[in-house]
């Protein structure tokens, strides 16, 4: 698999599944370090490369269907790294980081493992829609064959011992990502927030940790990783936290229909229409524009644009794509017309 | 109270300013300060509220404190301080050497909890896996109690027993 075969459509787990209407993903992430070798932020070199040997070795060779590739991110272009942010294959933090470090890929990019990121191990399992509870028992298996084959840090008193205390225990992050404009909208986003607080839940943007909520999409996540079991913490969002929030943003939109109707036609309507006739126009614009889109399309506003179209336009006019799909780094400028230009053509 | 601004929905959030010296007070509904562009601070990140978290933390006391105040990890020579700078240990000895320094931050982090209940390796001693499915276990009767399905607290009741 090259990453250029990718750049040119979303990916497969984008845009399917239970609620997606209202549920983009279901993520379940779990940290893992190795026992008998120091965390990273005291590891030297060495250490970090024959972590990375070890674990590279034990994910290439464990006895799952799907295909795997290895990317190596201390000695891949920034472009490429970027890249694999925007399509949450890799975190920001591992792209930035230093040393050796990389990521495997596999199953269509549903599951992958960064190495030597904050932890020495990241296993994560991503889904369209909300399914968290098949995301769990994927990851668990997969964690289950790696077990057989590297001894990680445990204790019976902590669990799995991570860099940062914050993820000891379980180690286990569950993430929703949410679309929640009629939330937005109707002004209720903070009441949103403070049920979340309230909850123990951490809200992060599209991009994860200290991003900001760009195009009304919101991600949830647990922040207690100790004494609860997997099970019940991604039982909570199945059966809770998640059914909860759709139904919240569900009644904010009849509340739209039945109320303000003109308010709603109008921002769907206007975003059609910048998005079709701008020629200059930002990711951030963009991607605003494209989720008032997809919320009418969604509620039955507009026709003649389908969610996949949309889909495929929040990942075709990231930077990054832009650029490895056009085959070479773009200025800002040139990003920004080219981006309006691609948004011309599919919506005209 | 009424919101200040629209005059019909209840203020919830409540802003309180001192300019040289002058206190004024203005409350407002949600969706007023909203439009006022009043947002609350409501999410902190983690790595902050760790940070806050080990500032506020107490000196201990003369005859609490490691001997050395600086005592570091034989493993990793890692000491408290460095971790209190960047939030990150240096090995896993360090849950160990530093137990009594990390437990009030591993609370404060964890809604109160401070014993693993979830998954254990296959690979770990039989003694760890029954302790954790012990706690799992009295996890799931209060629930079950909580809810009232006695005859679910009976069988968890049962396993408690036969594992104990």
């Amino acid at each position: 698999m090259r990453l250029n075969d990718l750049s040119s459509h979303p990916s497969q787990w984008f845009g399917s599944g239970p609620s997606a209407e209202i549920v983009i993903s279901s993520r379940v992430r779990l940290a893992r370090n190795l026992a008998g070798f120091k965390f990273l932020s005291t590891c030297s070199n060495e250490d970090k490369l024959a972590i990375s040997d070890l674990l590279r070795e034990a994910l290439l060779s464990i006895d799952v269907p799907q295909e795997r590739s290895y990317y190596s991110v201390d000695t891949a272009a920034a472009l490429d790294r970027d890249f694999m942010v925007e399509r949450h294959l890799i975190s920001r933090h591992l792209a930035h980081g230093s040393g050796p470090r990389g990521v495997v890929i596999a199953g269509q990019e549903a599951f992958t493992a960064m190495i030597n990121e904050e932890d020495h191990l990241r296993l994560q399992v991503i889904k369209g829609g909300l399914q968290v509870q098949q995301c769990w028992h994927d990851i668990s298996m997969i964690d289950d064959m790696l077990e057989e084959k590297v001894e990680y840090a445990f204790s019976p008193k902590y669990g799995y011992l991570t860099a940062c205390p914050t993820n000891v225990g379980t180690g286990i992050r569950v993430s929703v990502m949410l679309h929640l404009p009629a939330l937005k909208m109707t002004g209720q986003i903070e009441k949103f927030f403070n049920a979340t607080r309230d909850m123990d839940l951490a809200v992060r943007g599209l991009f994860g940790e200290g991003t900001e909520a760009i195009g009304d999409f919101y991600q949830i996540s647990n922040q207690v990783t100790l004494g609860l079991s997997e099970i019940a913490i991604v039982n909570d969002f199945t059966d809770t936290i998640v059914p909860k929030i759709v139904e919240y943003e569900l009644a904010a939109r009849n509340q739209l229909l039945a109320k303000e109707a003109n308010v709603l036609n109008d921002k769907i309507y206007r975003a059609l229409g910048i998005l079709k006739s701008a020629y200059m126009i930002s990711s951030q614009e963009a991607l605003g524009l494209l989720s008032h889109l997809r919320m009418g399309v969604n509620m039955k506003r507009l026709e003649g644009v389908s969610i996949p179209k949309i889909n495929e336009l929040f990942l075709l006019t990231q930077p990054a794509h832009l650029q490895l799909n056009e085959g070479r780094a773009l200025d800002a400028t040139t990003r920004d017309e080219l981006r309006a230009k691609i948004l011309r053509q599919h919506l005209n | 109270m009424q919101c200040q601004a629209c005059k019909q929905s209840a203020a919830t959030i409540h802003l309180t300013e001192i300019t040289e010296g002058q206190r004024s007070e203005t409350h407002l509904c949600e969706a007023c300060a909203q439009k006022q562009g009043i947002s609350m601070q409501t999410q902190i990140p983690i790595n902050e509220l760790l940070s806050s978290l080990l500032a506020a933390q107490p000196q201990m006391p003369a005859e609490t404190a490691p001997a050395l105040p600086s005592t570091s990890c034989p493993g990793c020579g890692s000491t408290f301080e460095q971790f209190k700078k960047q939030s990150l240990l240096g090995c896993p000895e360090d849950y160990s050497v530093f137990e009594k320094q990390l437990e009030p931050v591993i609370k404060k982090s964890h809604a109160g909890h401070d014993t693993h209940c979830g998954k254990v390796p296959a690979k770990a001693p039989d003694e760890a896996k029954k302790s954790t499915e012990l706690i799992r276990l009295k996890q799931e009767l209060e629930l079950a109690v909580k809810v009232e399905d006695y005859e679910l607290a009976a069988r968890i009741r049962d396993r408690i027993k036969q594992l104990q």
